[in-house]
């Protein structure tokens, strides 16, 4: 299918016919890549920020400081090889998710409890 | 120049950041790939703020209204102090990462002795800056084993910036008058600098050179070409229009 | 279920505001637009770097060079955030580079003007960074999610962009007549550039409508420009300067300021590669990435023989 969008992308640039036509050599030299985890502050969870190259999982860390911490945004670092994740499917969301959907009873609100109670 | 030997001292340390700071800058948007292109330019950062330190408190100690601009700006070749190692020119990846491992590790010695110095403004930098430092040597000395071990090519690379630059690493342990008067023995650091370099060359195949002779100058003022060049760049806008705020 | 059905649910998806993520099914046309706008807005956080680069070594005081490299610094992250982003529709970054260097993808045409004074670090700063957070702002919402999530870290970065252009112009107004000339010459240069920035008028850049359908965009050219100068009027007050447009007014009847003709003749030069910078531009670029080949190589050949040095112990 050849949908060519006469547009300009991203305000001056003329996208028309340009860029993101896969290279028939497919990629070469690039590093590996590598998705990005940090944690914000003591007591938080790892939340993923997003990717960079590196050749090892050594470098990918030193490289997240560099890239993704240049602002203290993290006390804590882990680094992924993406190709490592493995994700689920959108099409399989019904069945992964929606079972949950009915078991309103795992939520605290599900339970009336008289107003006196206070601290549960 | 007649300064004070710990003015002089500190003028050297704030000397040597600032003009690699600057050479390392040389790198910003043309780096070998992007995330090294923003290491590179951390590590450059790092040297800039370590610079505005010393410089501040070598203006304090001179008194009659220098500024850290002041002397970053309007000394002349002649006055600067900084080791001929850093105001060598950036070359390839091989030379800006060996020649930042080279003073990074002198830079950690030195600042762990600077810890207990009797100045304690002097003692207080180092404390701040060695977290920095630290952070350099292991990401410069990492680049020296990949250069070292990768290929052939990055290999006879390494070697080359080893036989460029080894000329320049001996200024670094020969002692300059305001350093002894400063109490600073730099030369009790080969030693150890030497250990350093030698088993990080192990690990990357490369040898170590057996050329002793040293080139100096730098620290009392007798500078290579090239610093000229970088300083009327540099000092450009100042000295155009003097006395201006930016 | 047919690939009509899928259009609809990816459309109503759309339309109820629920943003794409990468293993989603979207047309092919709306992977491309993507992979296009996102790698195209990367290759312009990269390539402009270099003409505020040049100024880092000449900055008039290290508290200025420090922070010209600090922001500069950060549009390598905005780039690398960015092809992030492009990455998760399934291209590499060494892919979409080629295309840079191959001069099929394109980037900002605003940095294929010089930068010829100090001053003109600050004009870049308030107009041309002041242009792009608003593309950028809209852009947050924009209906791909790792493209929205690397724009709300860009725009969080940005507004230190902007509010130190305009402050270090802030400073050179109330400096010597010459610094204040630099100013003014400055805000000239760039202003009708920056004009530009938000690409032709909508009567001409025709099929955005798709784009606007798809929420890759939300607002028009125009409308940004509008937005973009009744904004600036008011700040360059504050300079006690001037924007080289007579023509601008206040019109009552629209709420916003007329400005006068924008030449598209220029613009459309610059695009076609006849900008005052476009070769430096794109061979600065090229030059960089050739001469890192063996680096790369380098690292890479020392990780796998790293690997395998562990392996076999």
């Amino acid at each position: 299918m050849h949908t060519y969008i006469r547009r300009f992308f991203y305000g001056d640039i003329p996208g028309q016919e340009s860029g993101g036509a896969p290279n028939p050599q497919g990629p070469k030299n690039d590093w590996p890549l590598w998705e990005v985890f940090i944690r914000s502050k003591q007591g938080l969870d790892h939340k993923h920020v997003g990717s960079l190259h590196a050749t090892d999982a050594q470098m990918a860390i030193e490289n997240a400081r560099d890239v993704y911490t240049r602002r203290q945004e993290g006390v804590s670092i882990w680094v992924v090889k993406s190709q490592d994740i493995h994700a689920s499917q959108p099409e399989e969301a019904g069945e992964l998710y929606d079972p949950a959907a009915d078991k309103i009873y795992r939520h605290p609100t599900f339970y009336d409890l008289p107003d006196q109670i206070n601290h549960m | 120049m007649d300064v004070n030997p710990t003015t002089e001292f500190v003028l050297h340390l704030a000397d040597n950041a600032l003009i690699l700071g600057q050479r390392n800058a040389e790198w910003c948007g043309h780096g070998p790939v992007l995330e090294q292109d923003i290491a590179i330019s951390n590590i450059s950062l790092d040297l800039i703020g370590q610079a505005r330190s010393f410089y501040q408190y070598a203006a304090e100690l001179q008194g009659n209204g220098a500024t850290e601009d002041s002397l970053a700006y309007l000394r002349n070749e002649r006055q600067f102090r900084n080791c001929l190692l850093v105001e060598q020119p950036k070359g390839d990846w091989a030379t800006t990462t060996l020649r930042q491992f080279f003073f990074s590790t002198y830079q950690q010695l030195l600042f762990q002795q600077l810890l207990s110095h009797s100045d304690e403004r002097i003692a207080a930098i180092a404390e701040k800056t060695l977290k920095e430092v630290n952070y350099h040597v292991r990401w410069s000395s990492e680049w020296v084993i990949r250069l070292g071990d990768g290929t052939a090519e990055s290999h006879r690379r390494l070697e080359q910036a080893i036989q460029d630059l080894w000329l320049f690493t001996g200024e670094l342990f020969t002692s300059t008058h305001y350093e002894i008067e400063s109490g600073v023995d730099v030369a009790l650091l080969r030693s150890n600098w030497e250990e350093k370099i030698r088993s990080n060359f192990e690990e990357a195949s490369a040898e170590m050179p057996t050329n002793v002779f040293a080139r100096t100058g730098g620290k009392t003022g007798l500078h290579s070409e090239h610093l000229g060049f970088m300083l009327a760049e540099l000092q450009y806008l100042q000295r155009s229009f003097p006395g201006c705020e930016w | 279920m047919s690939v009509h059905n899928l259009e609809q649910l990816f459309q109503d998806k759309i339309d109820a505001e629920i943003k794409i993520e990468p293993l989603d099914w979207m047309p092919e046309a709306y992977r491309k637009t993507n992979i296009r706008q996102i790698s195209q807005h990367a290759h312009s956080e990269i390539v402009g770097m270099l003409p505020e680069g040049n100024w880092i070594s000449r900055a008039p005081s290290l508290k200025r060079k420090a922070i010209l490299l600090a922001k500069v610094q950060d549009e390598a992250g905005h780039g690398l955030y960015l092809y992030s982003a492009c990455e998760t529709l399934g291209i590499s970054r060494e892919e979409t580079i080629n295309d840079l260097h191959s001069g099929r993808a394109k980037y900002s045409s605003i940095f294929n003007y010089p930068t010829l004074s100090w001053a003109d670090m600050g004009a870049v700063g308030w107009l041309v960074d002041g242009a792009a957070i608003m593309n950028q702002v809209m852009l947050t919402r924009t209906s791909y999610g790792p493209y929205a999530r690397a724009l709300v870290r860009i725009c969080k970065e940005e507004s230190f962009h902007q509010r130190q252009g305009f402050e270090s112009l802030l400073v050179l107004s109330r400096g010597s007549a010459e610094q204040r000339a630099m100013c003014q010459d400055a805000i000239n240069r760039w202003w009708w550039p920056a004009l530009m920035m938000f690409g032709p008028r909508d009567s001409e850049s025709t099929n955005s409508d798709q784009s606007m359908k798809w929420k890759i965009k939300r607002k028009t050219n125009d409308e940004l420009r509008q937005q973009f100068i009744d904004m600036c009027v008011d700040q360059v007050k504050l300079l006690g300067m001037t924007l080289p447009d007579p023509d601008l007014k206040w019109n009552a009847d629209r709420n916003h300021y007329d400005f006068g003709a924008i030449n598209w003749d220029e613009f459309w030069q610059v695009v076609k590669g006849n900008g005052p910078c476009n070769r430096e531009r794109l061979q600065a670029r090229k030059q960089a990435w050739e001469d890192g080949v063996w680096v790369r190589e380098a690292a890479a050949a020392h990780a796998t023989k790293k690997r395998e040095r562990a392996n076999a112990a």
